[in-house]
């Protein structure tokens, strides 16, 4: 699944911060390539770089310095209204915390990049409830995530980063408020997806998760410390408890 | 994002906190309803007043003779009979800005039937008097000038006296009644007029003509008119006009010489009618100004909520960021949210001040008038405040940056 195409160039990119006098560089001269179809790791210390770089990879911020290509196309300088639209066209997201919107059904969470993206009510609807048929949630389609456990919660977040096809989902430690097991669900998850075909990048501080990546890349200090290929372990849990993984491999 | 789209989304999260938004929406609905209310109170005082010159005659002029001076003792405007028959003529005929001119003499009498009696006020004058005070006969007919001329015993009656001689439903045309002993013949009872500013009833009142007044009722001075004359002028516009010609006719009649004071007095009016509505007018503005300071401090309570929504819903931002909320997209939906708040109070608080418009017209017997134009600016209005008052928080909002917000605790 690897080798089908350069999807991230990341060159000599730094990030510098100004908070008041003091100058925090949080990215010194980075330079990374993914390609579609990788599992890539993203681990160190806080204060790394690591979600300054997840960040300028998900979009959501833009380098001081050095160019960032997405799929070819120039992101650095871009507006954020343009920043905007490549998110909602190119990137999923995964968050620590879910951030799901309260006291709304699971199929109108997952639907919420289609309303940016100028889908009409219906096809939205109908594209909301096949990508959580997609995460094994096609029986809580109307469900408020206070209804949910945490994983059930993960695995919409999860389907709401796929409902727009994106080339990229961008996971920042979706693992960290879950238990060992329910981690292991979304690990196998994700994983299903990647043999889909997926290209996913994941940031953790813990090894056992990153471990389920093809590819770690290791931060300190704003740099990268080391970028290594690997086999990666595959996640699975006791096929009972996750119809998902059986649906989505079929 | 459509539009259609941005209302919906702004209406969900509004009836997400349904107490909250209605506490919200309830200081745009009073400020609204006051201002509804006020101005109808404002403007129904308006129209009365209107209404009450009106009844009084269009255009009117009022004509009076001059003061008497003795031994220091000065006596009020028409203690000295100076106007002349022939000072009518010369108002009727010369001053082309004159439509009718009419004399009015005036005595207080009793009135008899055969077993009712009623005391009431006299008048002495002409056709033209009905004509100048806009003023019809509801039943008979109106004096005649040969009955004039020949000092006929004929007398027209106001509704209220008819009904205290003879009842509300009886036509008394042709029926006789005794003024001052001397026999009158019913000619004509005149149409309901109702009340002056002042309380008087217009219609407690007979009147004869002006030749039989003087031989009959109330004799005096052949020369000199011992009352007042009515003047209407042809339009509202002319009626200053008149008065002017009139005070220069008056006084080269009078032998007046310039820099002494007339020995006439002329009221206006109209221009007594404007000065009541200038005041009324102020009244109105007056409450309206209240109340729009109500619906101001309801803008205030919008924006105060948008803040705290916003920062509420910081990460809720800062989610739609990540999936591909444009700046302008945060920045309509909270616009489009303070908006809503703001309409619906204005609609609500529409309905709530006509409501309580007729209701006030009905518990206080207060003349009220809706306006409908007031009801659409007052409705605009409370849209430019949402408008206005939502611009800073939706701006806040969509200035957000996607990493701190998604990080807010």
């Amino acid at each position: 699944m690897e080798g089908s195409g350069l999807l991230i160039l990341v060159q000599q990119v730094g990030k510098v911060y100004r908070m008041g006098d003091v100058e925090v560089t949080a990215l010194r001269d980075v330079s990374l390539t993914i390609e579609a179809g990788e599992f890539v790791a993203i681990m160190g210390a806080s204060g790394s770089g690591k979600s300054t770089l997840m960040n300028i990879l998900g979009c959501l911020d833009r380098p001081t310095s050095g160019d960032y290509l997405l799929a070819g196309r120039d992101v650095s300088q871009m507006s954020r209204s343009e920043l905007a639209e490549v998110r909602n066209r190119m990137l999923g997201f995964v968050f620590q915390s879910f951030n799901l919107l309260a006291r709304t059904s699971a199929v109108e969470n997952v639907g919420l990049p289609l309303q940016y993206a100028g889908v009409p009510y219906y096809d939205r609807r109908q594209r909301a409830e096949e990508a959580l048929h997609q995460v094994g949630l096609g029986d809580r389609l109307q469900h408020h995530p206070s209804q949910m456990s945490g994983g059930q919660q993960q695995r919409v977040a999860i389907a709401r980063a796929l409902v727009m096809r994106p080339k990229l989902i961008l996971a920042d430690e979706p693992t960290g408020n879950l238990d060992s097991h329910t981690s292991m669900e979304i690990m196998t998850l994700l994983q299903e997806l990647w043999r889909a075909g997926m290209t996913i990048v994941m940031v953790t501080h813990e090894s056992d998760i990153a471990e389920y990546a093809s590819r770690v890349v290791v931060m300190k200090d704003g740099r990268i410390l080391s970028d290594t290929r690997r086999e990666a372990r595959i996640a699975s849990v006791s096929s009972l408890l996750m119809p998902a993984a059986k649906e989505v491999a079929s | 994002m459509t539009s259609l789209e941005t209302l919906r989304v702004a209406v969900y999260a509004l009836l997400r906190n349904k107490l909250r938004s209605f506490l919200t929406t309830l200081g745009v609905i009073i400020g609204v309803s006051a201002v509804i209310a006020m101005v109808a109170i404002g403007e129904g005082a308006k129209v009365q007043v209107e209404q009450s010159f009106a009844s009084m005659g269009a255009n009117l002029l009022i004509v009076q003779s001059g003061t008497t001076s003795t031994g220091g003792a000065r006596g009020g405007f028409g203690s000295l009979p100076t106007l002349t028959w022939e000072d009518l003529k010369a108002i009727q005929t010369e001053i082309p800005s004159v439509r009718y001119a009419a004399p009015v003499l005036r005595a207080t009498a009793q009135v008899l039937t055969e077993d009712q009696n009623w005391t009431t006020s006299v008048t002495g004058t002409t056709p033209e008097y009905f004509e100048i005070r806009n003023w019809p006969v509801a039943r008979g007919a109106l004096f005649s000038q040969s009955e004039i001329d020949g000092g006929a015993k004929v007398a027209l009656l106001g509704q209220t006296v008819v009904d205290k001689l003879y009842g509300s439903y009886v036509d008394p045309v042709g029926q006789m009644v005794r003024i001052m002993n001397v026999p009158f013949q019913i000619v004509g009872v005149l149409a309901k007029k109702g009340q002056s500013s002042m309380g008087q009833d217009y219609d407690d009142a007979v009147f004869v003509p002006q030749t039989t007044f003087q031989a009959k009722i109330q004799g005096g001075l052949q020369k000199y008119i011992a009352g007042l004359i009515f003047v209407g002028a042809t339009s509202s516009e002319t009626t200053a006009r008149a008065q002017a010609q009139i005070t220069n006719l008056l006084r080269d009649r009078h032998h007046i010489q310039p820099g002494a004071d007339d020995d006439f007095s002329i009221r206006n009016l109209t221009e007594m009618a404007s000065a009541q509505q200038e005041g009324t007018e102020t009244m109105t503005t007056l409450l309206a100004s209240i109340a729009a300071v109500s619906l101001l401090v309801g803008g205030i309570g919008i924006m105060n909520i948008m803040l705290v929504s916003v920062t509420e819903r910081t990460r809720e931002i800062g989610l739609r960021m990540a999936v591909g909320a444009k700046p302008r997209d945060i920045l309509a939906q909270f616009l489009v949210e303070a908006l809503t708040l703001s309409l619906a109070g204005g609609f609500l608080g529409a309905g709530l001040g006509v409501v309580s418009a007729y209701r006030l017209a009905f518990q206080f017997n207060w003349p009220t008038l809706v306006r409908p134009d007031i009801i659409l600016v007052a409705v605009g209005f409370s849209a430019l405040v949402g408008v206005g008052f939502g611009l800073y928080p939706a701006l806040k909002a969509s200035r957000l940056d996607p990493i701190n917000a998604l990080r807010f605790e």
